[in-house]
């Protein structure tokens, strides 16, 4: 036998240190949360383990000399299209084990990516483009039912409105922070982005973890979220947040429950989540007062009473097969919002063979499930909300083209305040300070400096969202949304052009 | 209604275009040469490729039946049109509509004219109020009968339109011929060649007549939320939204022509948010509703109805569009020199804002 486990023989990366520059210094090894760097006392130097480094690049970013560099390892095994160095890994481990390998963040898997295969359009000559540093360009968005129409009352001070409009939840921007609870991530990011949503003003989603006491003041700007764990939950919560979210599955594991491991769960997230230290917290699977959507308007409305109809209350589902039909089900269960979360999304924790392959891409499941809404004419009784993947403004535009009221981003408000996508989040050890409760490394996320950074995104994505719609000639975002005529796919085949309704380009 | 197969699939035609109205506000006759010589003075804004009018007080001696102007691609497609028609209506006069041979369009679909009244013994939509029993008939002809087109449906007006300069469809349809007491026109400039005398303006349905300068560029979203509320654009002009926006708006959700162009080009979100409180919440209502019905891009549009006349420009005043007034005469046209063209003093001549409607209506 092998004197270490086989899994470790093959690391993904390898350290790359330049002796001559390296100054003994110390500081990869108090970084490194893996331990991959160390003291070596018999050699006086600092020295490295390749087969516990995550690839975070936090020793390389730190490093004051420059010396540290993270590759790929380069060791080879034979090419083989069917068995690659990935399945082969997987399956060490789990000869080590005989656990489910788990996996944290979005699926990497080599999938079509939609957004790449669609293009958008512009202005030339018949119409002229509208520049937004001389001219309004709204990005408003109000989330929540409408009614099919309003009526007014004509005064001598204008008109008044007679009919009665549900909770609506405003938003500046139609950008939203996804769901990641408290206890996933740490109580600084989750301030962070409290403070940037009310800057901001549009809103941040609590995730299933509860709402932290020092948060509750940012309610205005936040959505409060209720899991099947129930973690957290209780009259004062539903009443703390501008929205109820009811979250039935996400993207990144459809058909299954959540696990926060014990050792992420302190004194704070303890009490927060109301649930003991050190116990590992565990969502099931479904929702155990929902066994169907009959149970699902009970739940709404038991919401929407406790809150006293004063805030929109949203359902989420991860996008799966059936999802026009679910979605439909959900706006006719009483839903003011419906979130589609797609398959790329984002996750603390996710079993790899369910992230890599249970659900569809989002983009697919937004267009068919817009279409399914409007064809029963009922797509203005809920915002459509979705998450999963979006990586830049073009991204999000486009999804607005699609027919999305609103996008949660997930991912990309991580990695603006430094997440390298390492995907061990799981672990507890984010040496980036975000997905851990350890207390020497979550103080590597000020909120102050963090939610700067979440702000300065969303602005950022706004001037480009900005720039795109006053390209197409529009000076609101409600008349792209939906207007899937300003989409081209590139690429694409008939059935794919046929669900995304869009034309190829060149026609 | 659900959208049907391959929705998504459409082409649109792109245009420029002028546009002229006139309505006298006591119903006094306006000779057809009026509005005829002022589109002549923006020859230049078309490209021959379109040309219209719609013309109201011309048939006072049917005031009281609906009016059907068919394009007709030939006699078997007027025979099928004829023959739903037939089955609704009660056909009290139907005639060839006059045309003159003119040099300049030497070819023309075959134009038919119905005086009818609704049968009184429905025999589909017996539920419905009059005015959709007509609409879905039109409807009905438009999109599925082959080869004939009802583009004018409404009482004591028509529209008349065809591929050409306005100046030669006028001349086409002897239009020199007619009086109303209020005229719109229109003057085409299209990027490609359409080559359907359908697709020129005025776009009407019922009562309504629309001449449209302008692209909306949130066509596809209209489209959409039109189709949701059981109309199908399937004329390739995004002006046709318009006619069916209004429809919706004010002749079933009942909103006023002013709200209705408040839903065409809302005030911004920072001028909703400096309103008093009441005014505040119903433009807050008016824009999260009709979001998808807003009419965003370059638009000067004029829409005539039985009440009177009313022009509007896109919320950044993309188009031109200039009003003016002399006695009981109101003048909204592209250009002031198709106005000074035909009524060379005037009370006033102003343009309005972008955005803010300038309604007419008769007195009666």
């Amino acid at each position: 036998m092998l004197f270490k486990p086989i899994s470790q023989n093959f690391s993904d990366f390898v350290i790359d240190r330049e002796n001559d520059r390296c100054i003994n210094c110390e500081v990869c090894v108090r970084q490194c949360s893996y331990e991959a760097h160390y003291w070596d006392d018999a050699r006086q130097c600092v020295s490295h383990d390749h087969t516990k480094c995550v690839g975070c690049h936090r020793c390389e970013a730190f490093c004051p000399t420059g010396c540290l560099t993270i590759k790929k390892n380069p060791a080879d095994f034979r090419d083989n299209a069917l068995w690659t160095p990935t399945y082969m890994k997987h399956v060490y481990k789990q000869g080590d084990t005989g656990g489910i390998l788990l996996s944290g963040m979005g699926s990497p898997a080599d999938k079509p990516i939609y957004w790449d295969n669609l293009q958008l359009d512009a202005s030339q000559v018949t119409n002229p483009s509208i520049d937004p540093l001389r001219e309004p360009m709204e990005l408003t968005t109000y989330l929540g039912s409408k009614p099919d129409k309003v009526s007014f009352e004509e005064t001598s001070d204008g008109p008044k409105l007679t009919t009665k409009i549900g909770p609506q939840l405003k938003l500046n921007y139609p950008l939203m922070f996804s769901a990641m609870s408290f206890g996933s991530i740490n109580l600084n990011l989750h301030k962070a982005m409290a403070m940037a949503a009310t800057e901001l003003g549009i809103a941040y989603n609590t995730g299933e973890g509860g709402l932290h006491p020092d948060l509750y003041k940012y309610g205005n700007n936040t959505i409060v979220q209720v899991a099947s764990g129930r973690f957290g939950v209780h009259k004062d919560y539903l009443n703390a947040g501008s929205a109820v979210e009811i979250k039935i599955g996400q993207g990144a594991k459809p058909g299954i429950g959540g696990h926060l491991p014990g050792e992420k769960i302190d004194e704070e997230v303890s009490k927060t989540r109301m649930c003991p230290v050190g116990s590992d917290a565990i969502s099931p699977a479904p929702h155990h007062d929902i066994y169907s959507i009959e149970d699902l308007l009970q739940l709404i409305y038991a919401i929407k009473e406790s809150t006293e109809y004063k805030v929109p209350v949203s359902v989420k589902i991860a996008a799966v097969h059936n999802a026009p039909a679910i979605a439909s089900g959900i706006v006719r269960a009483g839903a003011d919002i419906v979130v589609i979360d797609g398959f790329r999304g984002g996750t603390g924790a996710a079993p790899t063979m369910i992230r890599d392959n249970v659900g569809i891409p989002m983009e697919l499941a937004l267009a068919a499930v817009d279409n399914r809404l409007r064809d029963e004419g009922i797509r203005n009784h809920a915002s459509l909300v979705v998450a999963g993947g979006i990586r830049c403004s073009a991204d999000a535009i486009k999804a607005i083209a699609l027919g999305a009221d609103a996008i949660y981003i997930g991912t990309a408000a991580l990695v603006s305040v430094g997440c390298t996508l390492c995907g061990r989040c799981y672990t507890g050890k984010c040496p980036w300070g975000i997905a851990t409760n350890e207390a020497r490394l979550k103080k590597r996320q000020n909120p102050e400096v963090a939610a700067k950074r979440l702000a300065n995104l969303v602005r950022a994505w706004g001037h480009e969202i900005q720039e795109m719609l006053g390209g197409m000639g529009l000076n609101s975002i409600e008349s792209l949304r939906g207007n899937r005529d300003k989409l081209r796919g590139l690429g694409l085949n008939e059935t794919e052009l046929d669900i995304l309704g869009v034309k190829h380009a060149g026609r | 209604m659900k959208a049907p197969n391959d929705f998504w699939h459409f082409d649109k035609d792109i245009s420029g275009c002028g546009v002229f109205g006139v309505i006298d506000k006591k119903r006094k006759l306006i000779p057809g040469t009026m509005p005829i010589d002022a589109m002549c003075t923006m020859h230049d804004r078309g490209n021959g490729l379109g040309g219209g009018f719609a013309a109201y007080g011309i048939y006072p001696e049917h005031a009281d039946l609906y009016a059907f102007h068919l394009m007709c691609d030939d006699q078997a497609g007027l025979d099928r049109a004829e023959e739903i028609i037939k089955q609704y209506f009660d056909i009290k006069i139907s005639e060839p509509i006059p045309t003159r041979k003119v040099l300049a369009i030497t070819e023309s679909p075959l134009m038919w004219r119905f005086f009818l009244s609704p049968k009184a013994d429905r025999p589909k939509w017996q539920d419905v109020g009059e005015d959709d029993y007509v609409v879905n008939i039109v409807m009905h002809i438009n999109n599925r009968v082959p080869g004939a087109f009802v583009f004018s449906s409404g009482k004591n007006m028509g529209a008349f339109k065809g591929v050409g300069f306005p100046e030669d469809i006028a001349d086409f349809f002897r239009l020199d011929e007619y009086s109303g007491y209020m005229w719109t026109g229109h003057n085409r400039f299209p990027t490609n060649t359409p080559g359907w005398w359908g697709g020129a303006h005025p776009f009407t349905l019922l009562d309504w007549a629309i001449v449209h300068n302008g692209e909306i560029s949130s066509y596809g979203i209209n489209r959409r939320y039109l189709c949701q509320h059981d109309y199908e654009c399937n004329m390739m002009t995004d002006t046709e939204v318009v006619a069916y926006l209004l429809d919706l708006l004010i002749r079933k959700h009942g909103l006023s022509h002013e709200m209705a162009c408040k839903v065409f080009a809302p005030p911004f979100w920072d001028e909703i948010e400096r309103m008093p409180k009441e005014e505040r919440e119903a433009y807050e209502a008016l824009r999260m509703v009709y979001g998808p019905a807003m009419l965003n891009g370059p638009f000067a549009i004029l829409v005539t109805d039985s009440n009177g006349m009313m022009g509007l420009n896109d919320r950044v005043k993309l188009r031109p569009l200039v009003i003016g007034e002399k006695d009981d005469m109101v003048f909204m046209s592209s250009e002031e020199s198709s106005i000074r063209e035909v009524c060379r003093e005037l009370d006033r001549v102003w343009a309005p804002k972008a955005g803010e409607p300038v309604i007419v209506k008769l007195e009666d």
